[in-house]
């Protein structure tokens, strides 16, 4: 598919269609794999409420195989619900939501991995709040994950979703990435707004290394994907004012890859760089896994 | 590219490539043996070996061999289902050749006395390739509607499968070839656009000189 060549491409032609970019992400993707526009709106309509049932689910008593997760989204509710949070109710609930969605995930509960599981707390930890903030129906937030799937699969084809094979940056980086053009989307922003948003909040996360403790996807993974929503979220809020990225999206997109191949294996999921090689985790990983 | 890999698979978790990858592997190893499985051994190689117990990616490929999805709920518990379901299975680890660092070797038996053996290969997000099948080098995704036809090595059976599958107007996507040997056995993997009828992969299981055909409908998880 042609159009998820560029976001250059992918704006391109929905300009030129006259219809929303979530309407060329849904149509072109349905046209090749083949399904109708109704069943490719139903299987994603399934995730936003798999999204749902996930941060549910939350069991704020539960602690991951290993015990290095759990618990933290709730000490974090309690926090912004006690009134003494610095951002207040919006962003706690952010925050609290990533903690809880990366949480769910490190003890095998279900999750939709977005654009990874190692991720999966991002996209879901901006669009909930936004959507009980501003009263947003579904319909709207099914689209939201039409935009993020597009801006991800312009940074799949021309870049990678993989730790392994790019580090952190192609995960909660890229996450951050498609949730910071949904955010743009649901507040009104256009195209060139959401390509803006997009090389943002990659370029504010470029560089970040892959280096899981013990290999497993805890630390530092869970509270990553609160770095990760937060950079959506601000980045979002600058193209939303205006704020252009000075160097366009693609080279945005290609760069991250550039940087990616650079990595040494030590630093791209194999716990052996980064945090993973300090000695405390070192240790942990003796006792763990004996 | 499937929009549905970048948001999605929903997925019983830690991780895309060493869990949800890990049943797909054992899902397209089960359906490739075209029964139910009842002896596994199973090889770790690479990173599933080094950081796999953390992740699950033991249980998960379990999990694909009992015929689960990745939203399964069952899937840290699948050890024991396996008991209940009668497969006796084994873990090892293994240095593949030239294989993705997120590979493993699996080697199955069924019921009725089936064999394969199949290299799978988890690439990222949840989306996985068969590399290897019965030491024949290939690589297909499993994700497309696959028919997998072991003949012996002789001419004309390409001839009399892609005749059988054009009289039925099936279009063919890919087609790949490989043997072990000179005059010894062969594999056609042959992706799909659409789906075949069971009596289709019956005539061609019928075929002279074709030792068995399997079909992978599509290894896409039903979702509900």
């Amino acid at each position: 598919m042609a159009i998820f060549d560029s976001v250059a491409e992918l704006t391109a032609y929905c300009k030129e269609q006259s219809e929303s970019l979530w309407e060329t992400v849904m149509r072109s993707s349905a046209r090749e794999s083949g399904i109708s526009e109704e069943e490719s709106w139903n299987r994603m309509a399934l995730r936003l409420d798999a999204m749902r049932e996930a941060d549910k689910g939350y069991d704020p008593h539960q602690k991951s195989r290993s015990g290095l997760s759990g618990g933290d989204g709730e000490k974090m509710r309690l926090y912004y619900e006690s009134g003494k949070s610095m951002g207040g109710e919006f962003i706690g609930r952010i925050i609290a939501g990533a903690l809880r969605m990366g949480e769910c995930n490190a003890c095998m509960h279900c999750i939709v991995a977005a654009p990874t599981a190692g991720s999966c707390g991002v996209i879901p930890a901006v669009l909930l709040p936004y959507a009980e903030k501003y009263n947003v129906p579904d319909e709207e937030l099914i689209k939201a994950l039409y935009v993020t799937a597009g801006f991800g699969a312009v940074i799949a084809t021309r870049a990678s979703i993989s730790g392994a094979e790019a580090g952190c940056q192609a995960e909660v980086g890229s996450a951050a990435a498609m949730a910071s053009a949904a955010l743009v989307f649901l507040h009104g922003g256009d195209e060139d707004q959401m390509g803006n948003a997009c090389a943002i909040a990659l370029k504010n996360m470029m560089g970040l290394i892959c280096d899981p403790v013990a290999g497993l996807v805890e630390v530092p993974c869970v509270k990553r994907n609160v770095a990760g929503a937060m950079n959506a979220f601000s980045a979002a809020e600058l193209a939303l004012a205006g704020i252009t990225s000075r160097i366009p999206v693609d080279e945005v997109i290609d760069a991250m890859q550039a940087v990616g191949e650079l990595m040494p294996g030590s630093l791209r999921e194999t716990g052996l760089g980064g945090v993973a090689a300090a000695p405390t985790a070192v240790k942990f990983k003796e006792d763990f896994f004996g | 590219m499937d929009i549905f890999d970048l948001i999605g698979p929903i997925m019983v978790g830690p991780s895309s490539s060493h869990t949800a990858g890990a049943v797909r592997i054992g899902l397209a190893a089960r359906k490739l043996l075209n029964e139910t499985p009842s002896n596994a051994k199973i090889y770790l190689h690479g990173s599933f070996a080094a950081t796999g117990r953390g992740h699950g990616t033991d249980t998960a490929i379990i999990a694909g061999l009992l015929g689960m999805a990745p939203n399964d709920e069952r899937i840290p518990r699948s050890f024991d289902i396996a008991k209940e379901q009668g497969l006796v299975f084994s873990f090892g680890e293994r240095s593949l050749r030239n294989a993705h660092p997120n590979s493993a070797l699996i080697e199955l038996k069924g019921k009725s006395g089936n064999v394969i053996s199949m290299v799978g290969a988890s690439i990222g997000g949840g989306r996985i390739q068969v590399r290897n099948l019965n030491g024949m080098q290939l690589c297909f995704t499993a994700e497309q509607p696959t028919l997998i036809v072991r003949n012996s090595d002789r001419p004309g059976s390409v001839a009399d499968v892609s005749r059988t599958l054009a009289e039925l107007g099936i279009n063919i996507a890919t087609f790949q070839v490989s043997r072990d040997s000179r005059g010894g056995e062969a594999i056609m993997v042959i992706e799909c656009d659409d789906t075949l009828k069971p009596e289709t992969v019956a005539k061609i299981r019928q075929t002279p000189g074709i030792l068995s055909a399997a079909f992978i409908d599509s290894n896409r998880e039903v979702e509900k």
